[in-house]
């Protein structure tokens, strides 16, 4: 049998959108100078409700909506407690992730086993019918889009916006933006809110796009890779793509190379995306400079206005 | 299940979501205490969820003379340990720990706690106050074989593992021999996951397995997203552990059923009597601890043949590891007019022709 290139990378596509999704919305946090590490958490609470939404109305794109706005309400709780209140962030969002991880089971227990509806494929008439290409570039489902369009936007924002590069001062400097009479909490707020809007879309992905089921901590550790991600990406949109699809890649790739049945044991091919992250992370600490460019240098700290 | 959601609300409110709640109190003196712990959640709607719903059939039969507490979500390791002595220390007579990983603490405790009756669900190790009991689930995977050998267009099936132990192992022999049968020259792709219950990696399996052609997917896991994708793909699977029918209508030809109910009565009844004794109960179609759902999506001679299979494992009129069954290099591991005693059942740890690949060391 011939390799089916096109459903494989079809496959890869849908495996790594979630993961895309997830660290574009924790890209715009961690510029603006927060670390939210409730990833996790915000994926799930938008997985249950996309995933409710969507079964009780038929409507992917209803669900895909709430789930974003589910996400969005745990962020503000991350953001009054670590903006207003000024809790640890790293604390806060370990914390965030639990409760999620709780309040989405809890949410979804009568949930569990149901099937969702299948989600619409946005067929580009004709371009489709083209080989390979086709299928690939204009018969996907609305998240597959939607990553990509949101990343671009956000790509804008950040480095061709005005308002892009206040957020990026935040981030930078917050006692410099503060001084110069920009509102750094206010910020931080859009964005964690952001953020969690991102994060609450991946899930949805998760329970309505890429799986068409609801299931207790169905994300499985995605959220944290997505947090790796915007590291391994040295805070970049672009090479954010490509550590997405790297980490998509491999991991699907690791269960099917498993399916044909080569000698490779599974556990090393399932290690592989954490073996290349280690890899990139270290080719990208030897370029000091480059970090020291592109991360927020006042990431994870509190802010507080003097006087 | 009120008090579960409370437990969950608390849980989470206290950000306690990490340390599994423990769901009742139970007393020495009055009801007797019957522990559950489970692997994953109750509501993975395989094998927990079975267990579970086993453990409220116990409950409905005795009524207000036992009390049930369960714990879910808990660790194979030393978490286990720390919550088996506390379901012990908090007055349950008798202890069902429901999954493989929890034989060595389920021993250990079991010696701290001598006058505690434990019961160690598909593990090996024995004590005067730990019995095992299991369920001969390689039966069913034989019908499954029986189904997959007349439904299969490509001859190819794709069998998702979880962890490597002889459990599945046998599984997959079963499963082969039962479609060889039918398709002598049938062959099973696997792909191991190293997890009971991953809902992402388990419908990627899937996804992988049909992408090489095979046609219809079975699962040693616990979640119902492989059944999910085949229903996409207009493809056929297999549930596991329990009826995962409402999951994927279109697509579940038929899942195996865990029954736990009847050894959870019968051991209750003994601690009641006080003639609880260690032992190793192997359960299968014959005592009903094997059950398989409806048989779906599928002709009636179809449905007819896997329920034929299914009975004559019951009768014992087949001996589904009779030889001569040969392993994957071709060579004989069953002579012919022999067969496997549970002893080289229970140890298997090779694979019969026909399955593709290797079991992960």
């Amino acid at each position: 049998m011939s390799f089916p290139l096109t459903t494989f990378i079809l496959s890869i596509m849908t495996s790594s959108t979630p993961l895309l999704l997830a660290a574009s919305g924790e890209l715009v946090v961690e510029k603006s100078g927060v670390l939210n590490l409730g990833l996790e958490g915000m994926m799930l609470v938008g997985a249950v409700v996309g995933f409710a939404v969507t079964y009780h109305t038929g409507s992917a794109l209803l669900g895909a909506f709430c789930g974003a706005l589910a996400g969005m309400l745990l962020a503000s709780v991350f953001a009054v407690l670590t903006l207003s209140l000024l809790a640890n962030q790293v604390a806060t969002g370990l914390a965030l992730t639990i409760f999620g991880t709780g309040l989405s089971a809890l949410a979804g227990s009568s949930y569990v086993g149901l099937a969702g509806p299948p989600i619409p494929i946005l067929d580009v008439p004709v371009l489709s019918a083209l080989p390979v290409i086709g299928p690939i570039v204009f018969q996907q489902n609305g998240f597959v889009y939607a990553s990509f369009a949101l990343l671009g936007a956000i790509a804008w924002f950040l480095y061709r916006s005005h308002a892009g590069l206040i957020l990026r001062a935040v981030g930078d400097s917050h006692e410099a933006a503060h001084a110069i009479g920009y509102n750094v909490i206010g910020i931080r707020y859009l964005a964690v809110a952001f953020g969690g809007a991102m994060a609450g879309l991946a899930g949805a992905d998760l329970s309505i796009g890429y799986n068409t089921n609801w299931a207790e901590n169905m994300t499985a550790g995605r959220g944290w890779i997505a947090l790796a991600l915007v590291v391994f990406s040295t805070w970049r949109p672009f090479w954010l793509v490509v550590g997405a699809y790297l980490f998509g890649g491999i991991m699907y790739a690791s269960l099917y190379v498993q399916g044909t049945g080569l000698a490779i044991p599974s556990q090393f091919v399932a290690s592989l995306p954490y073996l290349a992250t280690i890899a990139v992370l270290v080719a990208i600490s030897r370029d000091r400079a480059r970090i020291r460019l592109n991360a927020p240098a006042c990431l994870g700290l509190s802010f507080r206005a003097a006087g | 299940m009120k008090r579960r959601t409370f437990n969950k609300l608390l849980g989470a409110g206290l950000v306690a979501g990490a340390a599994p709640a423990i769901i009742g109190r139970a007393h020495a003196a009055g009801p007797l205490g019957v522990g559950f712990i489970y692997v994953g959640p109750i509501g993975d709607l395989g094998w927990n969820y079975q267990h579970d719903l086993s453990r409220k059939e116990l409950e409905k039969h005795y009524g207000d003379k036992i009390k049930t507490t369960y714990v879910e979500n808990v660790p194979e390791g030393p978490d286990a340990e720390r919550v088996l002595a506390d379901l012990a220390s908090k007055g349950n007579s008798l202890i069902f720990a429901t999954s493989f990983g929890y034989m060595n603490p389920t021993i250990k405790v079991a010696q701290k706690f001598p006058k505690v009756h434990f019961e160690h669900a598909t593990g090996y190790k024995r004590a005067a106050n730990v019995a095992t009991y299991n369920i001969r689930f390689y039966e069913s995977r034989y019908v499954e074989g029986i189904i997959s050998g007349m439904m299969s267009k490509t001859g190819k099936v794709g069998y998702i593992c979880s962890v490597p132990i002889p459990e599945v192992v046998m599984g997959l022999n079963a499963y082969i021999i039962g479609m060889r049968t039918i398709n002598p020259k049938a062959t099973i792709r696997m792909v191991w996951i190293n997890s009971w219950y991953d809902p992402g990696k388990e419908g990627d399996a899937a996804k992988a397995l049909f992408d090489q052609g095979c046609d219809i997917v079975a699962q040693h896991t616990d979640s119902t997203s492989p059944l999910q994708v085949a229903q996409q793909r207009g493809l056929l699977g297999f549930g596991e552990a329990s009826d995962m029918y409402n999951a994927a209508p279109k697509a579940q030809l038929t899942s195996p059923v865990n029954n736990w109910a009847p050894y959870y009565i019968e051991r209750t009844k003994a601690v009641m009597d006080g003639t609880w004794k260690s032992g190793d109960v192997w359960g299968g179609f014959k005592s009903g601890m094997m059950q398989m759902a409806p048989y779906k999506n599928m002709p009636d001679n179809v449905a007819a043949a896997a329920k034929a299979a299914q009975d004559g494992i019951a009768s014992g009129a087949i001996d589904i590891y009779k030889g001569p069954i040969k392993d994957q290099s071709g060579a004989i591991k069953v002579a012919a007019g022999s067969t496997l005693d549970d002893k080289a059942i229970s140890g298997m740890n090779w694979l019969a022709e026909g399955v593709e690949g290797q079991i992960p060391k």
